[in-house]
């Protein structure tokens, strides 16, 4: 077992200063998750109404709701851009790293908790920027490809420059992270000791350190080309548009590990809690993040397999492609395995972690079809993409996003939220996610392509039941919202500091934790997860 | 057409076709296996009561191996045979004739060996194989025609091929799949493919039987305009019902006072639009971008009379 006896002497939660200034001065990382915990969300929400406006548009093929094709294409690529620069990318990283990194491994804070902090306000930098170029927003997709992005009469620079700043706070986030689990763990948490929360938010550090630096470059080339007419990427200056290609997948793969990885560490942790039972596999998993992370630097050229590439390249990176799949079936069958034998309640947080595995799943597979060279060539750029990319971004991340917030909700906040309402919403939200995206695979068989702001009449049941599906969705995630929300304004304590019985550190300490964390370090004798009779 | 998948209509779809069934028996499979073990062991498994004893159970070395290996045997020769239908998608074979493809905002044009031009329009003969050389004027394009499993980017700066054979007469889409700006989601057209008499009597200039030009012949003026807006990809940059696009609205444009970018004015008749498709540059409407091209070649006198019936009944 975890040693997590602990004197609870007198201690004041973090919570208890109040005012302005102990927020935007803090460098309590529980506290700083939180300011990343707000910041996603509002981006969430915002992207989250602009996709039900796309899908409402696209309920009947001609337009009819937004008034111009390029008012569609702006919408998508807000949609997008929020979605994965501001929502998903720092996402659980920034937020439930911060919050469970120092808490797991016992330590006190994270190694630089001033450069946390910077990271912090880079990040809010970045979406000052951002928002500042919403009044006249680009039109050029998330991918901002040239030679379109160059030629469009609509506002690039802003938007891009707003994903080059907040470049930075990712690096630094990821620094700061692996610092800390290297230097900051208690004694006797060693790494074969050490959650797998720890493990996936380790191999996502070592995605944001290596790949973030291409990504930003290739922004600020685009930037100067752009503003002073160099011909990097536009032929018409003597440019190729293939190098873009290049160096934005070069980062944009690896960034979906970077959106996906802290996911597989939440329902690592939320399973064998809700099964009693040691996770099954434990090196297997925690390896397999690294294999994963190592590999998916070598895969990028997937997304180019009809761009014109030569078909040598092809050839590797669908082998590549495919390797990468390998790890990622081993994780889900080890979650499922951990079930086996265990006794198994179904908290709103274990809902939220099974359906990932059901979708990611899903996700998985389709990824697959498209790893395939020949049956790419017919899908890339359909809404086959479309609903692949949201059952591993959605079905993968988001379940494991919002099963860590009905999972932590007590030890973050030291409040209770109502367990019934939030298992409507979790329904909900699942029938509703499904209803959305899984019409459009085969939308996208029958060849309907992706960004469209109008389409053939013959995709229109297709469409119309996707976009009924968004409402439901939409509307589990607004009960959720506020089933989250109001217990804040409330009075009111969790009755146990440890109501589930998990064994891992940051169960040991009280709800919400003192500002300390810990009173005494403790010392770790046993693994995470000894669940379950030996 | 099934639900599952398009008509396939091209050489290239069988094989396309066969990967894809592959890839979805082993998906389903794994996929209600995931499932149904999941559902069984939360059912089984539940928790009765609060002392319910379980299993210390932390690894299996004998099944972590098996269910390693499994998957990763299925995903190579998933690869594997991936490559080997990509290989035959990429390398046309010697035989096959050529066709000129440039694809533009937002709007495609073919040109044939004999000097032959359509827009928006392919003809191909049925059962021989062709070869697209496509070039792009402007931005990244896609060509891509779902009943053929075919599709490739079009980049500016350099040629791109495709190639396929095309197995059924008939008429199928040819979607632009690669973001292309506001027209993206028009840059439609269709591929036509004819029987090997029927595409003679195309070649050699006459009007087709039943194909859609003579069809149109016998409608009025103003209705063959209206196809030709469409056919034509007008319909990419101009509206009929008053909103604004890329270029001016059709709605009450006939007999309306146009600005022009060198501020003097102009009357709308006949002319001025007959002159602005033929040559769209030389009177510039004041607030758009020169980015129409000409029609010179494309359409004849005799469409240009049917479109400007049909602007003219747009009130
Ligand atoms: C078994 C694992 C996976 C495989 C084999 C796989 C394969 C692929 C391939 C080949 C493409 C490119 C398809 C095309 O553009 O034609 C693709 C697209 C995509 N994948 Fe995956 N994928 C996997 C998992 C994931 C995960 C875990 C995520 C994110 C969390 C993800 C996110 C995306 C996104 C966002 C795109 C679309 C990007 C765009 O074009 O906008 N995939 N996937
Ligand atoms: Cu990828």
């Amino acid at each position: 077992m975890a040693n997590g006896v602990m004197t609870q002497t007198q201690h004041i939660p973090y919570l208890a200063q109040k005012g302005l200034k102990s927020w935007i001065l803090t460098t309590d990382h529980k506290r700083i998750g939180i300011l990343y915990l707000v910041t996603i969300s509002f981006f969430f929400m915002i992207a989250g109404l602009t996709a039900l406006g796309m899908r409402y548009e696209l309920m009947t093929p001609e337009l009819d709701f937004f008034r111009t094709a390029t008012e569609y294409n702006v919408a998508f690529t807000l949609h997008g851009s929020l979605m994965v620069f501001f929502f998903i990318v720092p996402g659980i990283a920034a937020s439930f790293g911060n919050f469970l990194i120092p808490l797991m491994i016992g330590a006190r804070d994270v190694a630089f908790p001033r450069i946390n902090l910077l990271s912090f306000w880079i990040y809010l930098v970045g979406t000052a920027i951002l928002l500042s170029a919403l009044a006249q927003p680009a039109d050029t997709g998330w991918t901002f490809y040239t030679p379109y992005s160059i030629q469009t009469g609509t506002k690039v620079i802003m938007i891009t420059l707003g994903v080059f700043v907040l470049g930075f706070s990712s690096i630094l986030t990821g620094m700061n992270f692996i610092v800390t689990i290297h230097k900051l763990r208690a004694p006797g948490m060693t790494w074969s000791r050490l959650p797998l929360f720890i493990w996936a938010s380790y191999a996502t550090a070592i995605l944001q350190l290596l790949a973030t630096p291409v990504v930003g470059i290739t922004l600020l080339l685009l930037i100067a080309e752009r503003a002073f007419d160099i011909g990097f990427f536009d032929p018409a200056k003597g440019g190729d548009p293939i190098l873009f290609q290049n160096f934005f997948w070069f980062y944009s793969h690896p960034a979906v590990y970077i959106m996906v990885i802290p996911a597989f560490g939440i329902i690592s942790e939320i399973i064998p809690v809700f099964a009693r039972k040691p996770i099954f596999g434990y090196k297997a998993i925690a390896y397999s993040s690294f294999a994963i992370a190592i590999i998916s630097f070598f895969v990028w050229l997937h997304h180019m397999f009809v761009s014109g590439i030569s078909e040598t390249a092809a050839a590797i990176f669908s082998f590549l492609t495919m390797l990468v799949a390998i790890p990622t079936a081993v994780k889900v069958f080890n979650w499922t395995a951990t079930l086996y034998k265990g006794s198994i309640d179904f908290h709103s947080s274990m809902l939220y972690a099974l359906s990932f595995i059901v979708l990611f799943t899903v996700g998985g597979l389709t990824g697959v079809y498209l790893g395939a060279l020949a049956v790419d060539v017919h899908l890339h750029d359909t809404y086959f993409i479309v609903a692949h990319m949201h059952y591993v971004m959605i079905g993968g991340t988001v379940m494991g996003f919002f099963g860590a917030l009905h999972f932590w909700y007590q030890k973050w906040f030291g409040k209770v939220f109502d367990e019934l309402t939030a298992k409507i919403a979790w329904f909900l939200i699942f029938v509703g996610f499904n209803v959305t995206f899984f019409p459009q695979f085969f939308m996208g068989f029958q060849g309907m392509p992706r960004r469209y702001a109008t389409y053939p009449e013959e995709y229109i049941s297709y469409h119309a039941l996707s976009t009924y599906g968004s409402w439901i969705l939409g509307l589990g995630v607004l009960i959720m919202t506020v089933n989250l929300l109001i217990p804040l304004w409330k009075e009111g304590r969790p009755e146990s500091s440890n109501p589930y019985g998990s064994l891992s550190l940051e169960w040991q300490v009280p709800s919400p934790p003192p500002h300390e964390n810990f009173d005494e370090i403790p010392t770790v004798t046993d693994w995470t997860y000894a669940y379950g009779k030996k | 057409m099934s639900t599952w998948i398009p008509e396939s209509a091209s050489n290239l779809a069988a094989s396309v076709d066969n990967i894809t069934l592959f890839v979805t028996i082993v998906s389903v499979f794994f996929f209600v296996l995931i499932s149904a073990v999941l559902v069984a062991f939360s059912i089984k498994y539940r928790r009765k009561s609060e002392d319910q004893e379980t299993a210390y159970i932390t690894h299996n070395p004998v099944i972590e191996t098996i269910w390693t290996i499994i998957p990763t045997i299925l995903l190579m020769v998933i690869f594997a045979w991936g490559w080997i239908a990509f290989k035959e998608l990429r390398n046309p074979p010697a035989e096959a004739i050529e066709v000129n493809v440039v694809a533009k905002q937002w709007l495609w044009e073919f040109e044939y060996f004999t000097g032959k031009k359509s827009l928006n329009e392919l003809f191909v003969q049925q059962n021989k194989p062709v070869r697209l050389i496509m070039r792009s004027d402007d931005v990244i394009h896609s060509f891509f025609v779902p009943q053929f499993r075919v599709k490739q980017d079009i980049l500016p700066g350099s040629y791109q091929q495709l190639w396929f054979t095309p197995t059924k007469v008939g008429t199928f889409d040819l979607l632009c799949a690669e973001y292309c700006g506001s027209g993206h989601s028009k840059m439609l057209a269709k591929v036509n493919v004819l029987s090997p008499e029927a595409f003679a009597r195309w070649e050699k200039g006459d009007e087709l039987e039943d194909g859609p030009a003579l069809a149109a012949i016998s409608v009025s003026p103003v209705e063959r305009g209206k196809d030709l807006y469409s056919q034509r990809g007008c319909l990419a940059c101009h509206s009929v019902d008053g909103k604004e696009v890329i270029g001016p609205t059709f709605k009450n444009l006939y007999g309306k006072t146009e600005k022009l970018a060198d501020g003097s004015s102009v009357l709308v008749d006949e002319n001025y639009l007959r002159e602005s498709i033929y040559e769209p540059q030389a009177k510039m409407v004041a607030g758009y971008a020169p980015t129409m091209p000409s029609f010179k070649g494309i359409l004849s006198e005799d469409e240009v009379t049917a479109l400007i019936e049909y602007i003219k009944t747009l009130k």
